[in-house]
C-alpha cells in the first residue's frame, strides 16, 4: 500500500458535539482523494484535522490516530509548524493576502526568514508555473494579488501553498466560489498537480469529485459510510445511503 | 396626535442638518478667533526666538521645542507596551474573566481626568523617585494617561484584521509570532497609527499633568532630566499670570495650527498605508 497518509478510528468533539465518530481515511500518495456528503457531515472537519487546523478551534478534542508517512501527527513531538508546511491547505474562498503578487508567493519563505533576493526569485517563477500562473503574470509580479480575477486568485494561492514545498495540498471545496470555466480550468491544474502532488479534496460536487478524484469517501453526520475507488464508489456503492447520494436522492 | 410621516421626515432632516451646522459653526469660530486674535503677534522671531521677560517679549521656540519633545517620549513608552498589551489581549488570550476585568480596568483609566495623572506622577516620578519636574517625568506621565487608548484603538484594529489571513498565514506554517508580526500587525497598522496620534493630539493639548510633572522652565532642555514647558503650558501661565495677553493668543495659535498639521499629516499618511496596501 502506498499511503501517505492513514486515518484510523478518529473521534472528534466539538465541545459536547461528536463531529467524527470512528472515522477511516487511507490517502494514496500521488492520487487525488474526494470526500463527498452533505452539509455539516464532517468532511470539512476531516480535512482541517489533517493538517491540525482544528487545533485552533476552542474546545476541541481528538481521539484516533493520523499518520503521515507513519509519524503520528499528533504526537507529543509533532512540530505543528513543520507539519503544516509539510500538509498544504487551499480555502473555499480565494484568500490572497493584500500584498503584492510575488508578496503573496514568498509568503512561507519570508516566514522560515529566507530573504535572498535570487532563491525568492526561482521559487516565484516555479510556484507561479506549477499553478499555470506564470505566463500570464510574469510581467506583473508587483501588481496587487487583490486585483486578480477569482480564479487567479485562487491559483495564487495554489501556488503560496506550492512555494513551501508540500507533500500533501488540502482542498477545502477550492471552486465554490467559483464559475464553471475557472471550476474546470482548477480541476485541469488539479490532474497536472496529483504527478508531483498527494491531493485531499472536499467538494460539493458530486460530478466533480467523479471527474477528478482516483477515491473517494462518503460521509454522513459524522461517519464515513463509504470509501474505496471512486468509480466504485460512484457506479457499484455499497451502501444503500450512499447510492441515494451519488444518485441524487438525498443532499 | 401624530405628525405625518412626509412632515416628519423633513423635520428630522431638518434638525439634524441644523445640528450639524451649529457644530462646524462653533468650531470654525474657535479657530476663527483665536487665529484673528493671535496670528498679528506670530512671526518668526516669534517662532524660532528665545523669550525674554517671563514671556512678556520675545519668541517660543522653547515652548515649542518641549511640546515636541515632550509627545515624543510619551509615544516612545506607551506605543510598545500599548500595542504590546493589545496583541496579546487579541491575539494570546481567549476571552475570560481576566480579560474583561483588563479591559474595564482600562476603560476606566481612559476616563480618569488628566489632573489626577499630574499629580500622581507628581507624587511618584517627581518626589518619590527623585527625578525632578523634568521631560522624563512628564512623559512617563503622558504615556500613563494614552496608554488606555492606544490599547483599545490597537486593540480594535487588530480583532478588524480578517481571520482568513491568520488561517492562511497558520496553514502556511507560521508561527503565531510570525502571524502577528507578517499579516496582523501590517494589516492593522492604520488602526494602530490613528490610536497613537489620538495620544499625541491629547499629549500635546495637555496642561495639567505637564504642569506637575515635566515643569514649565523656559530654556531649551538639554537632557531627559531637564525641565521643559509646553504650548499648553506656556499660554495657561501667559493668561493665568496675566503677563502678555498678545502673546497667549499668539501660543494659542501656534498651537492650534500645530495640531491641524498633525491630523492632516496623520490622514494623509493613512490615505498612504491603505492606498499601497489596496492597489
Amino acid at each position: 500500500m502506498d499511503c501517505a497518509i492513514t486515518v484510523r478510528d478518529l473521534d472528534l468533539y466539538y465541545g459536547t458535539f461528536q463531529a467524527l465518530k470512528k472515522v477511516p481515511l487511507d490517502v494514496m500518495r500521488h492520487r487525488i482523494t474526494a470526500l463527498i456528503g452533505p452539509s455539516g457531515c464532517g468532511k470539512s472537519t476531516l480535512l482541517r484535522t489533517l493538517n491540525r487546523m482544528n487545533d485552533l478551534v476552542p474546545g476541541v478534542r481528538i481521539q484516533g490516530q493520523i499518520l503521515l508517512e507513519g509519524r503520528d501527527i499528533y504526537a507529543a513531538d509533532m512540530d505543528v509548524c513543520a507539519l503544516r508546511k509539510r500538509v498544504g491547505m487551499v480555502f473555499q474562498r480565494p484568500n490572497p493576502f493584500p500584498l503584492s503578487i510575488r508578496d503573496n508567493v514568498t509568503f512561507g519563505l519570508r516566514v522560515a526568514g529566507q530573504t535572498d533576493r535570487d532563491v525568492q526569485d526561482e521559487v516565484v517563477e516555479q510556484s507561479l508555473k506549477g499553478a499555470w500562473l506564470w505566463d500570464q503574470l510574469k510581467d506583473q509580479l508587483n501588481r496587487s494579488a487583490l486585483e486578480l480575477p477569482m480564479d487567479q486568485q485562487q491559483r495564487l494561492c495554489v501556488a503560496r501553498v506550492l512555494a513551501v514545498e508540500p507533500e500533501v495540498i488540502l482542498m477545502d471545496e477550492p471552486c465554490s466560489a467559483l464559475d464553471p470555466i475557472a471550476t474546470a480550468r482548477i480541476e485541469e491544474l488539479m490532474l497536472d498537480l496529483k504527478t508531483r502532488y498527494t491531493i485531499v479534496i472536499v467538494t460539493h460536487n458530486m460530478q466533480q469529485a467523479a471527474r477528478i478524484s482516483d477515491y473517494s469517501g462518503y460521509m454522513l453526520l459524522g461517519d464515513m459510510v463509504e470509501f474505496g475507488a471512486t468509480s466504485g464508489v460512484f457506479t457499484s456503492p455499497k451502501d444503500k445511503r450512499t447510492q441515494d447520494y451519488v444518485s441524487g436522492r438525498y443532499g | 396626535m401624530r405628525i405625518p410621516p412626509r412632515y416628519s421626515q423633513i423635520l428630522a432632516v431638518g434638525l439634524m442638518g441644523a445640528a450639524t451646522l451649529l457644530t462646524l459653526l462653533v468650531l470654525v469660530f474657535v479657530v476663527v478667533f483665536v487665529l484673528g486674535k493671535g496670528l498679528p503677534a506670530v512671526n518668526l522671531q516669534f517662532l524660532f526666538g528665545m523669550p525674554r521677560d517671563m514671556g512678556r517679549a520675545g519668541g517660543i521656540l522653547p515652548a515649542i521645542v518641549g511640546t515636541v519633545l515632550l509627545p515624543l517620549v510619551a509615544i516612545a513608552i506607551a506605543m510598545p507596551l500599548g500595542v504590546g498589551t493589545a496583541v496579546y489581549l487579541a491575539e494570546y488570550t481567549r476571552e475570560t474573566r481576566l480579560t474583561k476585568v483588563l479591559r474595564f480596568g482600562t476603560d476606566c483609566l481612559a476616563g480618569i481626568p488628566s489632573i489626577i495623572f499630574g499629580l500622581f506622577g507628581f507624587i511618584f516620578f517627581v518626589v518619590m523617585l527623585k527625578m525632578g519636574w523634568c521631560l522624563l517625568s512628564g512623559g512617563l506621565t503622558l504615556a500613563i494617561m494614552i496608554l488606555p487608548t492606544i490599547i483599545r484603538t490597537s486593540e480594535e484594529a487588530i480583532r478588524a484584521v480578517p481571520n482568513a489571513y491568520r488561517e492562511v498565514s497558520f496553514s502556511l506554517g507560521a508561527t503565531r509570532w510570525e502571524t502577528v508580526l507578517k499579516v496582523v500587525l501590517p494589516n492593522a497598522l492604520p488602526g494602530i497609527v490613528t490610536g497613537v496620534m489620538l495620544g499625541v493630539g491629547r499629549s500635546v493639548g495637555e496642561t495639567a499633568a505637564v504642569i506637575f510633572t515635566a515643569g514649565s522652565a523656559l530654556r531649551l532642555p538639554a537632557t531627559m532630566f531637564d525641565s521643559v514647558r509646553t504650548m499648553a503650558v506656556h499660554f495657561y501661565i501667559l493668561a493665568r499670570e496675566g503677563i502678555s495677553a498678545e502673546n497667549a493668543y499668539g501660543t494659542a495659535a501656534v498651537l492650534i495650527i500645530s495640531i491641524l498639521l498633525i491630523n492632516l499629516a496623520t490622514y494623509g499618511m493613512m490615505h498612504r498605508m491603505l492606498a499601497a496596501r489596496t492597489k
